[in-house]
């Protein structure tokens, strides 16, 4: 049992290291707590992996250390950790049975064999893999494999911490669901930290308590699936997790209010003049983001094309310019000039807007990024949290949805 | 359902049936009929059924001939498969030391078998032959061409220098294709490297070394060229195989009925064998549950 600790970690594939773009991870601290379920959810190349066969010993870092509990680790091979890794492509020993894989682990060890077989048998029941005991592990279904390399990992009790590298892209769409589910089981059961590696939020909402986000090298917020979807603390989590993404636009300060995207049709969106005092404050690149699910539409009452600005705080108008079903759920693109193109998620049965539409982005809703990273308002007052606000979680859908929901990568 | 036949599709067929006929089945009829006359001139000839094979079957020079080749080819594969698969788990992953290991083990597959066989005929030479000498000055009595034991060391030492090579390369090639995950996976699950070597290596090596098996096995049970240059055969007939005794019976004594019943028996042995290495490597797959 351990707390995983990295302290000051950074790993580069290069021999000398200059840029920061060098590193495959860039120098970061971190705790993993004794058993949590964790996921590290991030796109292919910005580091899961690398971090993964740093915690498991495969690889090296390049600078600072990792910790179990008190232990520094970071030169110790992986057979003396006490950690077990599941790949991606499922590994089993093709010439052994089933049974033999999972006691190779325990036989490595030179356990005796009455504690072999009994061990072997409460995980092959565990894992459902009972009936299967006697059978070649080469013959097997790929959900198969993957459990026995599953349950090599869990048949050690010195394992400390499991870790995952996207365990299931392998497997069939109705088996994912089973074994994930199967996972959480074995999770509660064993008391063990998990390190779950994915570039499937939903995959990653599902099991872990906690998700790490990773992005070019960096864990850039780490939090519970909830936190993820509210409060994204860098725009890159506002656009990777949620479907579709965030809503994001660059904006200039004036004195009304903010000036989203750039040309002469840029539009101006009213704000509280606390909250452009205090984003008048910060220096450098200011973005406004806004999740799809919290845009509200209003038919705009000039049915003529005009475009009208609103004058009213949180206000814009905008084009519908695309209404697509996606099932449970409606996704309308807007543009609403200078270049931004915003979404809207509304419910199936909601009615569906044409033409010019008014938006309200309500004051709870709107976060602001400074270079990309999430700005704490909360004692400015801006976004107020007395407003009225008919966008409940439950009625939004929250952060969970629908097993085949795949993110499209469209943001503003 | 109904299918619709169309006669004129063998003619596709045609050129296949050709080029087979020529090459394989005409040559190999060419054979049986010689197997079953008895032939003095082109005008007078017997047919003689199977008396050729009964007295071919009956032939104790044959008998001899016969253990002295399966001895040798399992003596080959004994030493040349384990040594390939070491030199293959030996050679570097990585680097131009890839390159320069390739080189030096295609070096003797490149050798024309009648040159290798000049070469370990002189280099054995106790007189000016560097091995031989060397073996003298180390106070060993060695002479290849009146012992016959070091007539049988040099003959296969010659053979695993000439085609280990081939082994290696092909267990080389097999064990840069196991991807990495599967010794890391080796490395968490704490397996020694006889481990890995007996549960991840070997059955990946599996295919290619029924390969080397096959082809080192029909290879060495024709062996001919090699011995014939270094020994004749010698001393005595202690290093003559199957082939040579074919040669020597079809072209040295020109008695074609039988060396052609011996050829057929022979071609039946080596396929006979094959299969059963064949079947043998592969009947693993099957599920004993």
């Amino acid at each position: 049992m351990a707390e995983i600790h990295l302290n000051d970690l950074a790993h580069s594939y290069l021999a000398a290291p200059t840029a920061d773009s060098d590193y495959a991870i860039r120098r970061m601290n971190h705790v993993w707590q004794q058993g949590g379920a964790y996921a590290l959810l991030g796109p292919s190349g910005c580091g899961k992996s690398t971090l993964l066969n740093i915690i498991s010993g495969l690889l090296a870092p390049s600078e600072g250390e990792v910790r179990f509990d008190d232990r520094v680790v970071n030169r110790l091979p992986p057979e003396e950790r006490n950690i077990a890794q599941v790949f991606q492509f499922p590994v089993v020993y093709d010439t052994m049975t089933v049974f033999d894989n999972l006691a190779f682990p325990l036989r490595n060890q030179r356990q005796p064999e009455h504690k072999v077989q009994s061990r072997v048998r409460e995980i092959a029941q565990v894992l459902e893999l009972e009936d299967l005991l006697t059978r070649r592990a080469s013959n097997l279904t790929a959900d198969e494999k993957q459990k026995v390399s599953m349950g090599r990992g869990l048949v050690r009790d010195d394992v400390a911490a499991i870790l995952f590298d996207e365990p299931l892209t392998v497997i069939d769409p109705h088996l994912k669901w089973k074994l994930r589910r199967k996972l959480k089981q074995i999770h509660e059961q064993f008391n063990i930290t998990m390190v779950y590696v994915t570039h499937d939020q939903l995959e990653a909402s599902t099991f872990a308590d906690k998700i790490a986000v990773m992005y070019e090298g960096r864990i850039v917020q780490f939090g519970t699936p909830r936190e993820l979807f509210e409060d994204p603390a860098h725009t890159f989590v506002g656009y990777f997790i949620g479907s579709p993404g965030m809503n994001l636009a660059s904006i200039t300060l004036e004195s009304q209010g903010v000036r989203l995207g750039t040309g002469e049709d840029a539009p101006l969106l009213h704000l509280p003049r606390a909250l452009l005092a205090t984003l008048a404050e910060r220096k450098g690149e200011l973005k406004l983001g806004i999740r799809p699910e919290f845009v509200e539409l209003e038919a705009s009452d000039s049915s003529s094309a005009a475009a009208v600005p609103d004058t009213r705080e949180h206000w814009l108008s905008g084009q519908v310019t695309l209404v697509q079903d996606l099932g449970t759920y409606k996704v309308v693109d807007l543009d609403i000039g200078g270049g931004c193109l915003f979404k809207a998620r509304i419910e199936e049965d909601a009615l569906l807007p044409t033409g010019r539409v008014r938006l309200r982005l309500p004051a709870r809703w709107q976060r602001f990024y400074l270079d990309e990273h999430l700005l704490d308002l909360s004692q400015a007052g801006a976004p107020d949290s007395g407003e009225a606000d008919s966008f409940a979680r439950g009625e939004s859908g929250g952060p969970v949805r629908g097993e085949d929901d795949q993110r499209p990568g469209g943001n503003a | 359902m109904q299918r619709t036949h169309n006669n004129r599709a063998w003619w596709l067929v045609l050129p296949v049936v050709i080029v087979v006929a020529f090459s394989a089945i005409i040559p190999m009829m060419t054979v049986v009929n010689y197997s079953v006359q008895d032939i003095f001139d082109p005008s007078t000839r017997f047919f003689v059924g199977t008396e050729w094979y009964r007295e071919i079957l009956r032939d104790e020079r044959l008998h001899d001939s016969l253990i002295r080749q399966f001895v040798y080819s399992f003596a080959v594969l004994a030493i040349e498969i384990p040594l390939g698969i070491a030199v293959a788990l030996s050679m570097p992953r990585k680097g131009f030391m890839v390159s320069l290991c390739m080189i030096l083990l295609a070096l003797p597959l490149l050798i024309p078998w009648n040159v290798v066989g000049t070469i370990w005929q002189i280099i054995g030479r106790e007189d000016i032959g560097l091995y031989g000498w060397a073996l003298g000055q180390l106070g060993i009595d060695y002479n290849y061409a009146s012992n016959p034991a070091d007539a049988w060391v040099t003959v296969l030492v010659m053979d695993v220098w000439h085609w280990t090579s081939l082994v290696a390369l092909l267990c080389y090639s097999g064990l840069r294709a196991i991807p990495d995950v599967y010794y890391q996976a080796a490395r968490i699950d704490r397996a020694s490297p006889w481990a890995v070597f007996r549960y991840i290596q070997l059955p990946k090596l599996k295919s290619v070394l029924l390969i080397g098996i096959m082809l080192r096995f029909m290879d060495s049970f024709m062996i001919y060229t090699e011995p014939f240059v270094l020994t004749g055969g010698g001393p005595g007939t202690t290093t003559t195989f199957l082939s040579q005794t074919l040669t020597q019976m079809a072209i040295g004594q020109f008695d074609l009925g039988r060396a052609a019943a011996f050829s057929l028996i022979y071609f039946l042995i080596i396929l006979l064998v094959s299969w059963l290495f064949y079947t043998a490597m592969t009947h693993q797959d099957s599920d004993d549950a």
